[in-house]
């Protein structure tokens, strides 16, 4: 068990990381990021891999991995499928830090943000995994079920690690809370733009303009939008209110529609993903123009 | 391990303030929740200290559910059993009657405190998740009765297995969504009342069936089913003039086991038995719904638990005969009463439960629902090995009516 403290005691001292590093680097080009949720063995290892190596191309600034989890609780339909059928291709935590590995082999500077649930962690042993995960190449987490109510199990260990821990914010998340959340949080804030799942409907812009000012009266960190943005008009709109979207259920649809009957990757995949990146890179180049 | 260390001076003082009993339980859920969270617990952090809030629940428990429950010796099941025994052995058995509660099972206990809960906090909607649907009936009935909206979530799976359940929802007003992710069985139905909650936390408050869950639920379900054991414990001392030597329940996720348990945790000369689901058999992967007898810790619907997972901590679907007992995880409490050695838990297979369903129904007349004669499955080991003068009390939490399809298909009956 590790040591109770509820707070991270250096934040001060915690060097740069790859993703302090990029997203400076996007913020001063005057652009919202663009952040591409895929899961990891989506829809077998080998595309998945491809598509990983083929989003920075793209023109993903930051890349969140999904670790697949049998019982998604916070996702949609979309995500839901797409983690079904990474199971089912066989993807393992093991196989999920070997994709790392691998797109680390060749890039050295895009951030990789490691996306799931507790469980798959907590199984592999939180001590195994930070060590394992941060050797592989990983520069971030966000664990959906691990509130601050629950730092001691991971939040606290990753940042010793120097690996960031990304919180998530909602619209129930109100000014009182927010300092207890924004309190170890590091590399940037996730905010989720609606009350729901992923995968399901889009909020409107000028709110989520509000709620992004709102949380940056706590914290100096960027913040994300996320949750419902779908197209290029998405990232334009809503990355003009943040400093940056993050698009996950979109292009796992786009993994799925390029399937053939049997539910396995064809020729069309790949391409069918990055071109969707490619367009909502144009987005988020745009809201420059907008903002 | 935690059952070598001192002996507590009380095994009924938890959770601790953050939701835990020992390393279990606890609050992991999405940001979404968190504040719902606290809010629900201040809420019956209040209700619990406020006696208008007991008055109305007590008023209701005698005039709607019918409390307090029977406390009945099965007089020829104990001699069936002593008979078995060669004559020489053979404890008596009492029942806890919690069939006979309005609804037919423990559920209504339950669901009467969380409705009245629910009309403090101004909610105006309320969703829960069912497994063999006694919850869904139970929460549709105290949605009925106090003119709450009541959507149920259902595995596709237990909708067909327990269609009985299912109209009496649907005669009851509520809606019931099918659920097919999944293998459609309780922990599908769970996740997607989650995605439900998280969707419209505003208005609606989530009436969880069972012992388990975030905190507060875990500790709030076990006060409110604790009327159980206050109840049989009160009971055996005026019928038998002593504490029973043996209480036996039935753990799907543990709500009405952990209602008995509770108030006979600190009898020392009391010993517990929780009867988890053996299904095909312990040896048999994914074949059973045992979490705690075949599983390890795990993170699961917002507490730390018993889960029944694979090597890369995938929760598996597991398999009972009975519907309500076919869940991967099991209530905090239970997972630390177990560590703790307080509580032995055993499996009782399908087939010893269909066995035992079939011994209660001819040598008492009562049909038991597949639940709790898993807990007589285990009954009847155990009887036979205790002597003549002493005492089992089993909670008789469900009554059998909705199994009687099922069982009968396994019987070959055409019904
Ligand atoms: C009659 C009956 N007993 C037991 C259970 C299992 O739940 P618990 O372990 O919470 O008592 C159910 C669940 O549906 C039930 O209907």
């Amino acid at each position: 068990m590790t040591p109770s403290t509820s707070r991270d005691p250096h934040p001060a001292a915690r060097p740069a990381t790859r993703i302090d590093v990029r997203l400076a680097a996007v913020a001063a080009e005057g652009r919202p990021a663009l952040v591409t949720f895929i899961t990891a063995g989506d829809p077998d290892y080998d595309t998945s891999l491809a598509i990983l190596n083929g989003l920075p191309a793209a023109g993903a600034d930051v890349i969140e991995l999904g670790m697949p989890f049998s019982d998604p609780m916070a996702e949609g339909p979309p995500i839901q499928a797409s983690t079904l059928r990474a199971l089912n291709a066989g993807q393992t935590m093991l196989r999920t830090l070997d994709m790392v590995r691998a797109f680390r082999a060749h890039d050295a500077a895009t951030p990789i943000v490691l996306m799931g649930y507790y469980n798959p962690i907590y199984i592999y042993g939180v001590d195994r995994f930070l060590a394992d995960a941060k050797a592989a190449g990983v520069d971030g987490l966000i664990v959906v079920d691990l509130p601050p109510e629950e730092d001691e199990e991971l939040c606290i260990p990753a940042l010793a690690a120097g690996v960031n821990f990304i919180r998530l914010a909602t619209p129930t998340t109100d000014d009182k809370r927010l300092p207890a959340v924004l309190a170890n949080t590091s590399g940037f804030v996730y905010y989720v733009s609606i009350l729901g799942i992923t995968g399901t409907a889009s909020a409107d812009a000028s709110r989520v303009g509000d709620a992004v000012a709102r949380i940056k009266r706590h914290t100096d960190l960027p913040v994300m939008v996320g949750f419902g943005v779908k197209t290029r008009e998405h990232a334009r709109s809503m990355g003009a209110e943040a400093d940056g979207v993050v698009v996950g259920s979109a292009l796992v649809n786009a993994v799925r529609d390029s399937l053939d009957a049997e539910g396995r990757a064809t020729a069309a995949t790949v391409g069918a993903v990055t071109a969707l990146v490619a367009d909502l890179a144009v987005g988020v180049r745009e809201a420059h123009v907008a903002a | 391990m935690a059952g070598a260390t001192a002996k507590l001076n009380s095994y009924r003082t938890g959770p601790d303030e953050r939701g835990h009993f020992g390393s279990f339980g606890g609050r992991f859920v999405a940001e979404t929740l968190m504040p719902l969270i606290l809010e629900l617990e201040a809420a019956y952090t209040e209700a619990k200290a406020d006696p208008a809030f007991h008055a109305e629940l007590a008023d209701l428990h005698t005039h709607y559910v019918g409390r307090p429950s029977p406390m009945y010796y099965a007089e020829r099941l104990t001699e069936h059993l002593r008979e078995k025994a060669g004559g020489k052995g053979g404890a008596k058995i009492y029942f806890k009657r919690d069939e006979l509660n309005h609804t037919g099972s423990h559920k209504i206990n339950n669901c009467l405190g969380q409705i009245l809960l629910a009309k403090r906090m101004g909610k105006t909607r309320i969703i829960a998740e069912t497994g063999a649907g006694q919850h869904g009936v139970a929460s549709a009935t105290v949605c009925a009765r106090f003119g709450f909206p009541c959507e149920v979530y259902m595995g596709a799976t237990d909708v067909e297995r327990q269609a009985p359940n299912v109209f009496r929802m649907k005669l009851l007003g509520a809606e019931v969504h099918p659920v097919t992710a999944g293998h459609g069985t309780l922990k599908d139905a769970m996740n997607e009342a989650l995605r439900d909650w998280v969707t419209n936390v505003e208005s609606t408050y989530y009436l969880i069936g069972t012992a388990a869950g975030p905190h507060p639920y875990p500790a709030m379900v076990r006060d409110f089913q604790s009327i159980i054991g206050t109840e049989a414990r009160a009971q055996i001392l005026e019928m038998e003039g002593r504490l029973p030597d043996a209480i036996v329940a039935c753990v799907g996720g543990g709500s009405n086991a952990i209602g008995l348990f509770h108030p006979f945790l600190d009898d020392e000369t009391v010993a517990i038995y929780g009867v988890e689901a053996g299904g095909h058999g312990l040896d048999v992967y994914n074949g059973h719904a045992a979490s705690l007898t075949g599983g390890r810790p795990g993170v699961l619907h917002g507490n730390r638990t018993y889960l029944l997972q694979d090597a890369d901590g995938q929760i598996l679907e597991g398999h009972s005969i009975s519907a309500g007992l076919d869940y991967p995880g099991i209530g905090p409490e239970h997972s630390w009463l177990k560590d703790s050695g307080r509580v032995t838990y055993v499996p009782a297979t399908d087939r010893e439960a269909l066995e035992a369903f079939q011994l209660l129904t001819r040598t008492e007349g009562i049909i038991p629902a597949l639940e709790p004669a898993h807990a007589l499955a285990h009954v009847a080991r155990l009887a036979p090995t205790m002597d003549r003068d002493q005492i089992i009390v089993m909670n008789l939490c469900g009554r059998g009516d909705k199994d009687v399809f099922t069982v009968g298909k396994l019987l070959g009956f055409d019904l």
